[in-house]
């Protein structure tokens, strides 16, 4: 199969960027997109080219970490996949390729196709986390957990952390990540405990990072290579209302010695 | 042999941790705080001892090669995690695990180190449900257990087909804690290209940022190595493309020994390769073999049909298919352990009787699971693995049979480390996949993730500790000081000379190339004449590999064509010296299969009396050459017998 | 109020725009009476009680702060969302989106200026700031009504504003019960479709008024 790209070249972060456009030829329908833009960058390499960066490692489609936007779509044409897993097949022989990094502000581009997208380990650190220690757990099955609950827990958990909903947005919001992570938290007992808490940091953290407001319109849900579903939107909504709403003030607690 | 002690605590083995825990050295809270400690790698070793350490109050500094530390290679583990939990009271106990783990690696493991891994299993479970993993449940709310690999308790606990993504994130989740409370830094996009060693002791590491190309130093009074496996020196595996030995042969250049490198799993069922440009090979669960049968046509003129498309595998009547696994192993039929499974459709290919388009796959069929348990059955149970399945291949597994062939899925080997996870090198240890102690020379189901969390949570942060103690008047370092200096330099001479080196192919070429000869010769059956024509090549591939490849950027960029090329210098003499042990090592055991020693039936014949040692090699400053040290392994709990699954 | 986090911002939003729907309501009821063939008592009577009833009087005033709240907010988080993404895409998102969800901005705006014209119509001449037309009194809201509705021009812009608020509602609805955190698998297909049934009702309701008296009147 035969293409033509249109990829977006950038030296670095305080480089202007702009598209590029590339033919690549003899691609098996078989090839994963990457494989075919590995055959882009071998022929560049030894044309004397500059290879085109972007991000990959699995490419197995677990990761998170591969992020191009594809003919206007976030991971390409096919539903819940990553990149990685997108194949040449899905594509028509002949077709012209948009290939375009991750647009936000809170993602920058470092080169390339690709960006940073530190700020989901920034809003993970603001509180995406039971707070236990190593040592002095209860045994697993102290707590029980309603099999629906923890079947929900596991919904949200399947988040990757790709950054797509991002992407997909038209007002590149975060809240289906950070809805994800709330829900997948709020869902369990172990995480009930310091859910108001939860909610309120990482949605702060999520303001000052950047991202815009969600406007409902579900481009991150029908985007995500997981499927992740905005009932998880929802449900920190109602998390961060009720913290809000129903939060004690908090008080100084010195211990004494 | 002398520099090889392992240091294994006396006593009974069931008590050896417990007094370990109680005798060893303790670092006061204060002290702790005066501590630095190098952390590299974020995987399930690395994120779990990097917020355990923090935890504790050591200054830690955390380094991956990934833009976060969510996306270490430990999450694309499918499975399960192992632990005697015996919840559902078939049996199961940490002696049980104990001992299923060392007959499964074929007995080339430490006994010590292994039952201290199933002790501490079930504190893991405990943990991780705490941190929020959503482990599979009953209905009564309590955990769910299934049997995996073949195992013949259910001691595996899993979070649907994602249990290392899960137990990840996990680690993750703590290790971010730590970050937050200032106690752990993180260094995302680093590569770890050298160790820094301070009058014989382990005191820093030399860093690469991968995005501005800067050399940077970081010092520290301890530093830890979880930087996985080594499976990509046979360029397609199930590995991250990332994956890389750099930080691990760094440290065995500088006096860690390498452990049994040989030793590699080749796992039974991963999507075939495809064609010339595949980059990366896909693991299916393993618990696929559950319920699918494995099969070839039983005549060659079936084979021919089928490749030219005139017959589909659904034409060839059952008294037509070879279904080679139950018929070579009656008792555990296709639930075999991994090395016998792949091993056995190797047999096959190599016999002529291989299918798809290549000829390199066997059929794994569900139609009769179909029939027996509904369709809606085995969609509850494999349905998105039959949807990657066909995502990936474009063929429905409901109607036609799967494909599969073996893959180079996880690396036994390692660096060699004491009973404290402590390597040759004082003050450098290493946890994981990276190190060579609990799975022999075969690993198990749900093994792996037991062991990076067993390492990184409950083990390193009391054995450091022991180290540490005696550290505590050691002030932090300058990382002026000209042993740092001198490695730093050493980092900017070789990319320096790697860059304008100036070759005609690309990195890709010799990684393609040398992943070939490993495959060949040194994958899932070796011999001597194939071993030592390996040798041959891959000694002609480093060479043409230091005259020169091109690498097209700079070196203060962005730049992967750079990243690579040290990678795959490594993996280049990496497989030379896994071609070394392998011809050592003149037994079969577990993934490691001579085919000079085999039972009358194919199976792998061991020699206790030979081989019952891990091979430990040394670096002598010369290329191509190290020095073989070994260590006696010593059965006290467990008879050595003749792995048999028939 | 500027410093209000992200979701507060939409929540109260939601909030004040879950009020403006009733009273969108109570505005549609009134107005349908208008298709009474009474010579316009029934609307007038109406409209006099709105226009002098004391808790009516107050209550204009919370109506009022929940437009000035809906509007201020909505700019707001419009503007929020334009910086978000700095440098926009080569080629458009074509991401599968919740039906007209993209135009909320567009259509709010549509619906501001109508509301602009329509104070100038009405609420002004009321208060006094603008004269009424010759012929009709300042609080002859009736033949004021006739009078306008009797350009076909106004009409149409009439019915294109209300069909811009009923896509606007379509949306605004199913939105707010999101935002608000009342998003269970079991009821929100419920709540979408009574979304868009209501958001349809508005339109064709306030549409009916132009129509009726285009054709049928006179």
């Amino acid at each position: 199969m035969n293409f033509t790209l249109k990829i977006w070249r950038q030296k670095n972060v305080a480089a202007k960027g702009e598209i590029i456009s590339y033919d690549v030829s003899g691609i098996s329908p078989d090839s994963s997109f990457f494989e075919m833009l590995d055959t882009l960058n071998q022929k560049l390499i030894m044309t004397g080219g500059d290879p085109v960066a972007f991000d990959h490692d699995c490419r197995e489609g677990i990761c998170g970490t591969c992020s191009l936007y594809i003919n206007g779509r976030p991971h390409g044409p096919v539903k819940g996949v990553t990149t990685c897993q997108l194949h040449m097949r899905s594509f028509a022989d002949g077709e012209t390729i948009h290939i375009e990094p991750w647009r936000a502000k809170a993602f920058p581009v470092i080169r390339d196709l690709i960006v940073d997208r530190s700020a989901f380990d920034k809003i993970i650190q603001a509180g995406g986390y039971v707070s236990v220690n190593t040592g002095g757990v209860p045994d697993a099955n102290t707590i029980p957990v309603p099999k629906e609950k923890s079947e929900a827990a596991m919904d949200a958990a399947a988040c990757i952390g790709c950054g797509a909903c991002v992407a997909a947005c038209s007002n590149a919001a975060a809240m289906l990540f950070i809805g994800a992570k709330v829900s997948h938290l709020a869902l369990l007992p172990q995480g009930r405990v310091e859910a108001a808490k939860r909610v309120q940091k990482m949605v702060a953290c999520m303001d000052e990072l950047g991202f815009g407001n969600c406007s409902n319109t579900y481009a991150c849900e029908a985007d995500c290579p997981k499927g992740i579903s905005v009932t998880n939107i929802a449900r920190m909504n109602r998390e961060f209302l009720g913290a809000k709403l129903f939060a004690e003030k908090e008080k100084v607690v010195r211990d004494s010695l | 042999m002398t520099r090889l002690n392992a240091r294994i605590p006396e006593g009974p083995v069931a008590s050896k941790w417990t007094d370990y825990k109680s005798s060893c050295k303790l670092v006061n809270p204060n002290n702790k705080r005066k501590l630095d400690i190098i952390v590299v790698g974020t995987g399930l070793a690395g994120a779990s001892a990097a917020a355990a350490l923090g935890e504790l109050g050591y200054k830690v500094k955390v380094f991956c090669y990934q833009d976060s530390p969510r996306r270490a290679h430990s999450i694309a583990a499918q499975g399960g995690i192992n632990a005697a939990k015996n919840y559902p009271n078939d049996g199961d106990s940490a002696f049980r695990l104990f001992y299923d783990t060392i007959k499964g690696g074929d007995y080339r493991a430490r006994e010590a180190n292994v039952y201290r891994l199933a002790q501490v299993s079930n504190q893991i479970i405990d943990l991780c449900a705490a941190q929020g993993v959503p482990f599979a449940r009953e209905y009564g709310g309590l955990l769910a257990n299934r049997s995996f690999g073949g195992a013949q308790v259910s001691r595996t606990f899993y979070a649907r087909g994602q249990t290392g993504q899960q137990l990840l994130l996990g680690a993750y989740s703590a290790l971010s804690r730590q970050i937050a409370l200032g106690n752990v830094t993180l260094f995302n996009r680093r590569d770890v290209l050298d160790t820094v060693l301070v009058d014989g002791k382990a005191r820093g590491i030399i860093t690469r940022n991968l995005v501005t190309g800067e050399i940077e130093r970081h010092a520290a009074h301890a530093v830890v190595l979880a930087s996985g496996g080594y499976g990509n020196v046979f360029f397609l595996s199930t590995n991250a493309m990332g994956s890389n030995v750099t930080p691990a042969w760094s440290a065995y250049k500088k006096g860690a020994m390498f452990a049994n490198p040989c030793f590699t799993q080749i796992h039974p069922t991963c999507i075939p390769v495809h064609g010339d440009t595949q980059s990366k090979l896909t693991l299916m669960s393993e618990s696929l073999r559950n319920d699918g049968r494995i099969w070839v046509p039983r005549k060659l003129s079936d084979v021919e049909k089928l490749r030219n498309q005139s017959i589909k595998p659904s034409d060839i009547p059952e008294e037509e298919r070879d279904y080679y696994l139950e018929r070579r192993y009656p008792a555990f039929g296709n639930l075999v352990p991994r090395d016998v499974a792949s091993r056995a459709a190797k047999e096959r290919c190599d016999a002529g009787f291989g299918v798809g388009s290549t000829g390199v796959a066997v059929f794994l069929d569900f139609a009769d699971a179909i029939k027996r348990k509904g369709h809606d059955t085995i969609e509850a149970l494999y349905g998105n693995l039959f949807q990657m399945y066909e995502q990936i291949v474009a063929d429905n597994p409901y109607e036609t049979p799967m494909m599969i062939y073996p893959a180079v899925h996880y690396t036994m080997g390692g660096l060699w480390v004491d009973y404290e996870l402590m390597t040759t090198i004082p003050g450098l240890f290493a946890i994981g996949e990276c190190n060579f102690s609990d799975h022999g020379a075969n690993r198990l189901g749900a093994s792996a993730l037991m062991q990076g969390l067993a390492d990184g949570y409950f083990v390193l942060p009391y054995t450091i500790g022991n180290y540490l103690a005696s550290e505590i008047h050691t002030p932090r370092f300058d990382t002026n000081a000209s042993e740092f200096t001198l490695a730093a330099q050493g980092v900017t001479d070789r990319l320096k000379k790697m860059k304008n080196s100036g070759g005609k192919e690309s990195v890709d070429h010799y990684h393609r190339h040398l992943g070939k000869i490993m495959w060949e010769y040194c994958g899932m059956a070796r011999n001597d004449a194939g071993l030592t024509e390996a040798l041959y090549q891959i000694t002609e591939l480093r060479q043409e590999y230091a005259r020169g490849v091109r690498i097209p950027g700079g070196l203060d960029e962005y730049n992967p064509e750079l990243e690579k090329a040290c990678r795959v210098g490594d993996f280049i003499e990496l497989g030379e010296l896994m071609v070394r042990d392998a011809q050592q090592r003149q037994e079969s055991c577990g993934g490691h299969f001579r085919e000079e020693y085999q039972t009358s039936e194919g199976e792998a014949l061991r020699n206790d009396d030979k081989f019952a040692s891990v091979a430990a090699w040394e670096y002598n400053g010369g290329e191509g050459t190290a020095s073989l040290h070994l260590e006696e392994l010593q059965f006290n709990e467990i008879k050595l017998s003749q792995r048999s699954y028939k | 109020m500027f410093l209000y986090s992200s979701i507060t911002k939409k929540v109260l939003m939601a909030l004040a725009g879950l009020f403006l729907v009733t009273f969108l309501c109570v505005h549609l009821g009134i107005n349908l009476m208008l298709l009474k063939n009474d010579g316009g008592r029934a609307f007038t009577e109406a409209a006099t009680f709105m226009g002098t009833n004391v808790l009516i009087k107050v209550f204009e005033i919370v109506l009022f702060a929940g437009f000035l709240l809906h509007i201020v907010f909505g700019l707001l988080v419009s503007g929020q969302n334009r910086g978000a993404r700095p440098t926009s895409y080569a080629v458009n998102n074509s991401s599968d989106t919740s039906p007209f969800s993209k135009y909320m901005f567009h259509t709010g705006i549509i619906v501001f200026i109508f509301l602009l014209l329509h104070f100038i119509d009405f609420y002004f001449i009321k208060i006094g700031l603008v004269a009424p037309p010759p012929g009709i009194a300042a609080h002859d809201f009736y033949n004021r009504t006739l009078l306008l509705f009797s350009t076909p021009g106004y009409s149409a812009l009439y019915i294109f504003c209300f069909i811009a608020l009923g896509i606007h509602l379509n949306h605004a609805i199913q939105s707010a019960f999101q935002t608000l955190g009342w998003n269970h698998g079991k009821y929100m297909d419920a709540v979408k479709l009574l979304g868009s049934a209501f958001s349809f009702f508005i339109a064709a309701g306030f549409s009916l008024v132009p129509i009726f008296i285009l054709f049928f009147k006179n």
